[in-house]
Formats: C-alpha cells, structure tokens, sequence
C-alpha cells in the first residue's frame, strides 16, 4: 500500500499535488504558504488568515464572501497559521461537493477555486493598505484572543511550559503573536509584509477528490500560477540542545485542577533512523490509553482523568500532560517520571512493544484516510526532505526493537517541569 | 436482513431487528481501509428517575450514574478492555449525552475479533465495590477539569437557567457530592434495566461484508440469554414551557466576559418528523442570520459585541430542547440587549426566495461534506433511529422544504418568556 497516489507536480511558482481517490463525496483543496519561524513577522502571520477572508476585490465584505461561499452549497473554507518546528505555515483549506452528487449545472470546483484565488492574490484595497475597517477589527479581535489566552487553562499551560522550555529559541515565539508587536503594526506594514509573503513564501497546494488529474491540473494553473523562485520545500532545521539540569517551575492562578506539563527533548526529528523508536516509546509511554502513562496516573492511582504524551517531530520535543489534583503534584509527579526510567532500564514487555506498533499503524492508516489528514501526513514529509512510502513506513515500525526502544528512552531529556496550580495551596 | 438503497448518495444500509430486540445497521464501503463500529444504548445522564428491570416501584438514581457506568464498564475482574482492543490495533473510546451511552471502536484489521469484543464487554458488566471507589478520584478530576473551563460553566448555567427542574439542568457527569453515593448495586440496576439489548443499537460502518458480518452479529446474539423485558417506564419531572428564570451569572476567573443567550424550545407532542423539520429550521434560520455571513453576526462583529468565539447550538430531543448563542464579549450587557432583540425582530423579517433557496443549498452541502465521515453517519444514524428519523431520509427533507412553511415555524419560534441570558464574569 502506497499512503496515497500522489502525483507532484512543479507548477509556475508552487508545488501541486494531486491526490485521486473515490472514497469522498466532496474535493478539498489545502494551500500551504512556508516561511521562516521569527518573532519579526509572527504577530503579522497570525494577523493574515483573518484578515485576507474578510474582503477580495470581487467579494468586498466578509458578507459577500461568505455568501458567495453558501452559494456554492456552503462551501467551506478555513485559514490558519500554525508552527512546525522552526517554520511557520498559513493553510488555507476549502471543501466543496462533488458536482456529481448534486442537481447543479456548472463546475463548482471551478467557483471555488476562484474565491480562494481571490482570497490569496487579490484583497481589498484602500489607500496602500488592506480595508481600514477589515484592519482595525481584526487587530482588535487578536488582541482580544492575546489577552484570553489564559482563559484555556490547559493550552496556557502549554505556552508557558514553551516560555520557560524554548526561552531564547525561535520555537520559543507565540503563534498567535504578541501584544506589544500589534499595537505598533500599521495597516500598511501589513500589507507590505503581504506582499512580500504572497511573493516569496514557498507555496504547497493537495488537491484530493474523485476528479482527473487532467482537469486538476489544468484549473490549478489558472488559479494558483504566481511569479516566483521556487524554493527546495523544505523547512528550516531547528536548533537543539542538550540538558545540564532540568528545571522546575511551578505558577499560581485562580483554578480549580492543577495542570502538570512536562518537557522533554527527543534529539530527533521526522524521518531520522531514531524517528520510528520514538514513536514506538511515545506508543509505550503515554500515546495511547494503553500507555504506562494512562495505566499508572489514571488507573492505579486515580490521580487524574488523562495523563498522556505527544511529540513534537520537527523541533525534537516530546510533551507529557495531565490534570491533578494541587496536593498530588509531588505524587503525580515521580509517577510520570517513574514510567519514564521504567523505560530506560527495560521494564517493558515484547508484547508492549508490538502492541505499541499496532497502535500506531492503526492511527497512520486512520489518519491518511482522512483528506485533511492525509495532506498533513505528506507534508510533514515535503519540510523533511524525506519521502517514504506507507508501507516503507510500515516496516521501518515493524522492524523497531526493544533494544531500540531502551536506546531512544535513554537518548530523551527531560528539559522542564511545569506545574500550573491554584492559588493558595491545599484549596481544592 | 433488510436492505435499503438510498440511491441519490450511493449508499446501500443493510438492517435487521435480533430476536432478543437488538437494531443492528451495517454500511458497507469497500474502498475504505477503516471500519468503525458504535453501541448504543438509549440511555443517559437525563434517565434519572425510572422503573428498574422486575420490580415495582420507581427509583431516583444519584446524578452522573449513567455516565460512571460507562466509565465501569470497560474494567473487568481481570482486565481492562482497552488492553483488549490494544491487542487487536484498534482504537476504542465511550461517550455520555443526555440521552444516550455510546461505546465504539474504530479499526484497520481484526475486524470481526473487534466486533465481539466491543458486544462482549458492553454485554458483560463486572462491577466490585473497590473499583467503584477507585472511579471516583478519576471522575472528579474530570469534573474539575470541566470546571475550570468557562464555555462549559457558561453552557451549563444558559441550560440550568432555562429548566426549572428537567434533569437536563444537571452535568453529564453530575457533581463532586453526587458521585460519592453511587454504589456497585445502583450500577447493576441501571445496567440491567437500560443496557437490555431491545433498548440498544449497534451500527458497523466500513470496510465489511455486509452479509457476513450480519451473520457474525447474530450468531453471537443468539448465544447469549437475557429475560424477557416489558418498555422502560422512565419519569420526567412536570416541566413549565417557560424559561426557569430570565437572566443569571456566575463569576470565574476569565479576562474576557462571556455572554449568553438560550432559548427554551417547545418539543411537545412533536412526531420524529416534525423534530427533524423544526432542528433544520431552527438551524438554517440560525445560520442565516448568525453565521459569518449573517447580517445579525455582521452588525454584532462590527460593533466589537462580539468576537469569533461567537457560536450556536440548536438541539432537539423527545424530553428537551434548546438553543443557545453566545461567546466572549467585551461589552456582555449591550451584546446581550442586541442580541434579545434581534431574536425577537426574526418573527418581522422577510426572506427572499433567493435566499432561501440559497440556505437550503448550504444545508445540503453541509450534509454532503459530513457523509465523509464513518463517525458522522453511524453516529447520526443511531440518533435519528432513536427518534424514529432515517438519517438518509434528511436530504430528500432539506429538498423539500417549503419557504411557507418555514415562515409557519418562524411565528411561534421565539417568546420572551421562554428566553433567558446567562453570564460568566470575571473574578473581581
């Protein structure tokens, strides 16, 4: 099984991507705009997806963009910007229906495209800039979503984990931008820097759905060709380090359940020959509800309600998170790190091992079964540089060892423990 | 084995009632590589006061029972029911609703073993006094975790706010006190009296053989012996039509005030069909008037009344039914004002044909994309049979839908007395 027929495609300016298949009533289309991870233009870059789907040339306000859109049976289209590693990515997704499941004369891909073409290359324009009015309330909204960032305790725990991990780091950087950065941002820097973005930034497009490549190809040229260099694909390589003296940081806030996030570094990244252990470790860690993680903190010592990890594969970072109780941070604690050490000196079976392996291949079928998971799977491979075929994929897993596994455990540093708790201790 | 086309999405759903009562639907969609399977029982946190299996005389059970079941259910003597569909490389989860108790799975392989194991162990309960202990502390940091997230205080005080006494006023997982006094036996009897099969249904989705698996499913059926069991006589407190009280607040520790407003809506006496049409008016009025595209959504967003955390639900069940909006907002008491009278202003409003054609258009493209999705089409299915609706039967309705008679919902669609507004402040 290959993960998918995909046909690449070196366009005018971009990489297309078609990727045939019957399973799905609907076309998506994913467009993926890479640049550099830097605080310089990140507060810019969070600002973009909401401001270019607010007004184009042909659909001046978000009404009559958004209206054009349900015209087409609610097309659906969605923008955001996200870190992988030390790039940063805008996505722009669309999804619209098969004309051959709808009474409808007339290409609705075609109309698509060209809301989205509009959407990329041709905003609204007043004096230099984008529409003042567009400007102003989008910079309010982000403002308004900087300043709330603490009302989700769980991500806040995580950006705050980041603050102390990454301090110094361009991974460091928030995605959605920062406070004193945007009030300084005029309208016409914006749309100067988006120039510059829509000119320069290397550009992806996935095209997937039961249609010929033909015509893929053909309406692609039309509404994606744009003149500029084209880039190698990959992202940019994200500084490491190696780990003296961990460190632990405990913060106070107004709540009710302590958030315990933990750091690690991984030393690996996508694709490396240590990519397929770390995942195998991460399946016996704490991926799954089967992991020694979810088995010992939840389990056996009913301290919380999830306890588990992620990793992150273009920085090198692996995640642990769980909610607790305030008074069992200490107890919570050493349990997490335990199952950790439990790995390094072998306390894992043969079984364990190969569970964690079904695991995992389940989830990559599961996900490459999906359209918008799909294209994310293959372009986590376009930023490596390393391109694998799922089956090739498939028995670099098989092939992992628990040997492999002690090996990776080892390799993995725990960088920062951060614990965010509520305010006087003992509350609960 | 029963067997319906529905030959305008190209789906084919196989059906067929065991003799122990059991509804079983399968799909069979051969180009896909997972299958995912759902058991549902038509029971949740809202089936509070009932008759048990074999005795007299009603019972009030402690609130969140339904939901602590489900969590008990996948612990056996020996064992741990993850583990099992770990084994197998597939993946399981559950889920507590008002009004029902679902466990699935989803797979790539062993098909069939993951079948009977999630039928197995849905129709094998184990309970013991020292797991039901142990459930506990897991339990209660899900509800703090819960607690500290203010979009759900804020959903839960709109709905407490709208029912005087309907236990759908109370948390899916009930509260910290309540959950203490749940014991083995209230498990066994609610057990015993929800999970017999002729309340159930099961739905199988994927990469199957329709024919085969049927029989799979019933010779496991036919191996098992439940007693003989009479309808569920399941009481509901007397419930007024009007809202329990017309405005609330709590206060928590957030940086931006939430505002919302819910609607009480009127299910009585409403056949599956009326229910059905009643949701999809409910919700395209909604959308056309409070989506991105809206001129309601538009007017509030320009304003700075609200943000794009603004959202809505609708949702209309046989006991309950409501509709909330709402999100953060900089200035709750004027948002609120304009909101109410917004709602009021529908009842004046004219819609052109042309638009309403165009919200119809929306509603089938929103449908088309969602039948993507095993989940979504087994999930759906078993809600709507629940209520007596094919799910494939939505579309022919969507095409049908008349402008009049919409206009006919419209006018008794929202009363004041039936309105309420609910805020979440900050913390001073």
């Amino acid at each position: 099984m290959k993960i998918a027929k995909q046909y690449t495609k070196e366009m005018q300016g971009y990489r297309l991507h078609v990727l045939p298949s019957n399973k799905y009533k609907t076309i998506s289309i994913v467009v993926k705009l890479k640049s550099v991870l830097s605080k310089e233009t990140i507060t810019k870059r969070a600002l973009l997806p909401n401001v270019l789907q607010k007004a184009t040339a042909s659909y001046p306000s978000s009404r009559q963009l958004q209206g054009a859109l349900e015209d087409l049976y609610g097309t659906g289209l969605s923008a955001d910007a996200a870190k992988k590693g030390e790039s940063h990515i805008l996505t722009f997704r669309m999804e619209v229906v098969n004309d051959r499941y709808l009474k409808e004369e007339g290409s609705l891909l075609e109309k698509a495209l060209h809301i989205l073409h509009e959407v990329l290359y041709h905003p609204e324009k007043e004096e230099g800039g984008f529409l003042t009015a567009v400007f102003e309330r989008e910079k309010e909204t982000l403002r308004q979503r900087i300043n709330s960032v603490k009302d989700d305790k769980m991500s806040y725990a995580n950006i705050r984990l980041m603050d102390h991990m990454c301090e110094g780091e361009a991974y460091g950087v928030h995605a959605h931008g920062d406070s004193e950065d945007l009030e300084s941002l005029s309208n016409e820097d914006l749309f100067t820097y988006y120039k510059d973005m829509i000119e320069k930034d290397d550009m992806d497009v996935y095209i997937t759905g039961d249609i010929p490549r033909e015509e893929v190809e053909e309406l692609s040229d039309r509404y994606f060709s744009r003149e500029s260099e084209q880039a190698s694909g990959e992202g940019w390589q994200a500084s490491d380090k190696q780990i003296e003296t961990p460190r632990e940081v405990i913060e106070h806030e107004e709540m009710s359940q302590g958030k315990l996030h933990i750091g690690f570094r991984t030393h690996t990244l996508f694709g490396e020959e240590d990519y397929y252990p770390l995942q195998v470790f991460n399946g016996i860690f704490g991926g799954f509800p089967s992991s020694k993680l979810f088995m010992n903190v939840r389990e056996k010592h009913s301290l919380a309600y999830y306890a588990a990890s992620r990793f992150e594969s273009h920085k090198g970072l692996l995640f642990v998170f769980s909610g607790i109780d305030p008074n069992d941070y200490e107890q919570a604690k050493t349990i997490i790190l335990d199952q950790k050490e439990a790995i390094e000196t072998g306390e894992f079976t043969e079984e364990e091992v190969d569970e964690a392996k079904q695991q995992i291949i389940h989830q990559l079928k599961e996900t490459m079964e999906h359209p918008y998971g799909l294209v994310e799977i293959l372009y986590h491979q376009q930023l490596s540089g390393k391109s694998i075929s799922a089956d090739e994929l498939f028995e670099r897993l098989e092939q992992v060892t628990r040997k492999d596994v002690i090996r990776i455990a080892k390799k993995i540093q725990l960088d920062t423990i951060y614990f965010l708790t509520s305010k006087e201790k003992g509350d609960s | 084995m029963d067997r319906r086309e529905f030959e305008h999405i190209n789906e084919t759903v196989y059906e067929e009632k065991m003799d122990n009562g059991l509804q079983v639907f399968l799909l069979s969609k051969p180009e896909m590589v997972k299958t995912y399977g759902i058991f549902t029982t038509n029971y949740g946190s809202i089936d509070q006061t009932f008759t048990p299996l074999g005795k007299e005389e009603e019972v009030t059970v402690p609130e969140g029972i339904a939901h602590f079941l489900e969590h008990k259910l996948f612990e056996k003597e020996d064992r741990d029911v993850f583990q099992d569909f770990t084994k197998l490389g597939a993946s399981a989860n559950a889920f507590t609703s008002f009004t029902k108790t679902a466990y699935l799975f989803s797979a790539t392989s062993n098909i069939y073993e993951n079948v009977s194991t999630l039928v197995d162990f849905v129709q094998d309960p184990y309970f013991s006094e020292a797991s039901v202990e142990k459930e506990k502390g897991i339990i209660n940091q899900e509800i703090r975790m819960y607690d500290d997230q203010p979009d759900w205080r804020g959903f839960f005080g709109t709905i407490g706010s709208l029912y005087h006494r309907h236990p759908v006023k109370v948390d899916i997982a009930g509260t910290v006190d309540s959950i203490q006094n749940i014991t083995k036996d209230d498990l066994y009897m609610c057990y015993e009296t929800f999970y017999h099969p002729s309340n159930m249904v099961l739905f199988i989705a994927g990469n199957i053989d329709a024919e085969e698996m049927m029989d799979y499913i019933r010779e496991n059926q036919n191996n098992k012996t439940f007693p003989e069991a009479p309808e569920i006589n399941r009481k509901f407190p007397r419930e007024p039509l009007s809202a329990f009280k017309s405005e609330d607040s709590i206060e928590m520790a957030v940086s931006t005030p939430k505002a919302f407003v819910g609607l009480k809506e009127n299910v009585k006496h409403l056949s599956g069909d009326e229910l059905l049409r009643s949701e999809l008016f409910a919700d395209m009025l909604l959308e056309y008037y409070f989506s991105t595209s809206g001129k309601y959504y538009d007017e509030l967003y320009q304003k700075g009344l609200i943000d794009d955390s603004f959202h809505f639900e609708t949702e209309w069940e046989r006991e309950f039914g409501f509709t909330i909006l709402g999100g953060d907002s900089r200035d709750p008491g004027a948002f609120l004002k304009r909101l109410k009278s917004m709602l009021h202003k529908i009842k004046e409003e004219t819609i052109s044909d042309e638009d309403f054609a165009r919200m119809k258009r929306k509603k089938i493209g929103e449908f088309m994309r969602s039948l993507n999705s095993l989940e979504f089409i087994a999930n759906q299915y078993t809600h709507y049979h629940m209520l007596g609706i094919n799910l494939f039967d939505v579309l022919p309705v969507i095409e049908s839908l008349k402008k009049e008679e919409m206009e006919t919902f419209v006018e008794r669609w929202i009363e004041d007395s039936r309105l309420t507004s609910f805020q979440v402040k900050p913390k001073q």
